[in-house]
């Protein structure tokens, strides 16, 4: 466990030494949103529908950014081998890297969520819910990008085709967490969506670090 | 011409063994072609002339004779995915790596005419080319992940390794593909409530199920003769990649 928490510190101050991506990750973040109102008009009625959809959109879009660092510098200098060759199994140490991705990647756009709030003329209950949401289920979508990042690392053009091959997977996360937000059904089945975002979470965050780290092995042998 | 090195192989070992493979399914692909042919000319006169027309949609319920088989292959070349994919990653066994990459652009293709015909019938029966029902987005999340697939095999040069990490993908989708069933029904349910037509609300009369097993048929053996196809000219375009390295490293090819 401490070669766990020693990888985990080793991740955490490496993000933070280089503050400024994840400040450029949430600035991505506030654009996007902030670009809508421009393409679809700026009627107060409409963005504030639309709001939660464009915040979850643009987490989506700022996350799968943020991939690249993953698995990239460690592949690229060779920490990587090191680590498969580690007492502490792969799977262990993906999922350092996942909690780390998703605590610099995910938990500041949640942060910065209420700057967007005030552009898309979001209520503070909606605002409050997408928050709630985003916060559990942004770990689905941790999970499924160091999937597509590890299948992808390989591969020429990886960055590239990462996106595509999570995009879809990423399709119940995005049902799910508009659902919680939205109560077009009711708040039972906005309850209901929350469970099930937290039930996609959960699988993933358990089953990914054992995909990924499988993927990692072979593709590197 | 094969040269056996390991004389102990039991004989279904030697029936998926590369060059055995390509041996004994060469004889296999002109009468499995004929069939697939008898069956579609057979399958497409029923459905012409010897079918009823619907009462409500006229003619264009002939679409479904197309429409409704290559959806089920839509799902039937991705569970045949899955399953070389499992004897990719267990027996790491080159033709599962062989069938697996053949199947992908043909799941692709059956998934992406089953979206193609669906829309043709969408538009005289549903008023427009497309309806943001659940089966239909399911299918073209579905058409989404096969050609991620297709991408993926691509990208690497090394076939062996794109083979494990490909049928890591595939199997990741197939968990995947239910969940994505389900938040989809759901999400279409919480949106529009049913107003669409469904195909299995009116029961349907034999005149009608006759062609559309025929037709079944005919597009399953379809698949079977191409995926056939597709395997023997992955094995030769191996072949041909070794005999070129060897050829490039100077050896006796």
């Amino acid at each position: 466990m401490s070669g766990f928490s020693a990888l985990l510190r080793r991740e955490l101050r490496l993000a933070l030494a280089h503050g400024g991506e994840m400040l450029t990750l949430v600035l991505f973040f506030v654009i996007v949103g902030a670009i809508t109102p421009f393409a679809v008009g700026p009627d107060q009625a409409l963005l504030a529908r639309i709001a939660p959809g464009i915040v979850w959109i643009a987490a989506f879009l700022a996350m799968l950014l943020g991939l690249g660092r993953l698995f990239g510098p460690d592949h690229e200098d060779g920490t990587l081998t090191l680590l498969r060759l580690a007492e502490l199994p792969l799977a262990a140490a993906v999922a350092a890297k996942v909690i780390v991705h998703w605590l610099t990647a995910a938990l500041p756009l949640v942060l910065a969520t209420p700057i967007l709030a005030l552009l898309l003329a979001m209520d503070g209950e909606t605002l409050g819910r997408t928050m709630v949401s985003l916060l559990v289920g942004t770990p689905a979508l941790a999970g499924f990008g160091a999937v597509g990042a590890a299948v992808t690392l390989a591969a020429r053009r990886g960055g590239l085709l990462a996106p595509i091959l999570i995009a879809p997977l990423s399709v119940p996360v995005l049902i799910f967490g508009v659902g919680a937000v939205s109560p077009s059904g009711g708040p039972d089945q906005a309850w209901t969506a929350l469970l099930l975002l937290a039930a996609l979470s959960l699988m993933a965050a358990a089953l990914s670090p054992l995909v990924a780290a499988l993927a990692l092995a072979w593709g590197e042998e | 011409m094969t040269i056996d090195t390991t004389p102990k192989m039991r004989w279904w070992e030697r029936l998926a063994h590369p060059g055995q493979f390509v041996a004994w399914t060469t004889p296999l692909v002109w009468p499995l072609a004929g069939l697939t042919a008898v069956l579609f000319l057979l399958g497409l006169w029923f459905a012409f002339f010897n079918s009823p027309a619907d009462y409500q949609m006229g003619d264009t319920v002939r679409i479904m004779y197309v429409h409704v088989p290559t959806a089920w292959l839509s799902q039937f070349v991705y569970a045949t995915m899955a399953v070389s994919a499992l004897g990719t990653l267990v027996w790491r066994h080159p033709m599962a790596d062989v069938s697996m990459k053949a199947a992908a652009p043909l799941g692709a293709a059956f998934t992406a005419m089953a979206l193609y015909t669906g829309s043709l019938w969408g538009r005289p029966t549903w008023g427009t080319f497309w309806e943001w029902d659940g089966r239909m987005t399911s299918t073209l999340v579905l058409l989404f992940i096969y050609l991620g697939i297709v991408a993926l095999w691509r990208a690497f040069d090394d076939q062996l390794r794109a083979a494990r990490i490909v049928a890591i993908f595939t199997l990741v989708g197939a968990v995947n593909i239910p969940i994505i069933k389900f938040s989809v029904d759901w999400w279409s349910t919480l949106h529009q409530p049913a107003s669409v037509f469904r195909a299995d609300g009116p029961t349907m009369p034999g005149s009608i199920l006759v062609p559309l097993f025929i037709m079944f048929f005919a597009f399953t053996f379809l698949f079977l003769t191409l995926q056939l196809v597709a395997m023997q000219t992955e094995v030769r375009r191996r072949r041909v990649a070794t005999l070129e390295r060897k050829a490039a490293r100077g050896e006796a090819a």
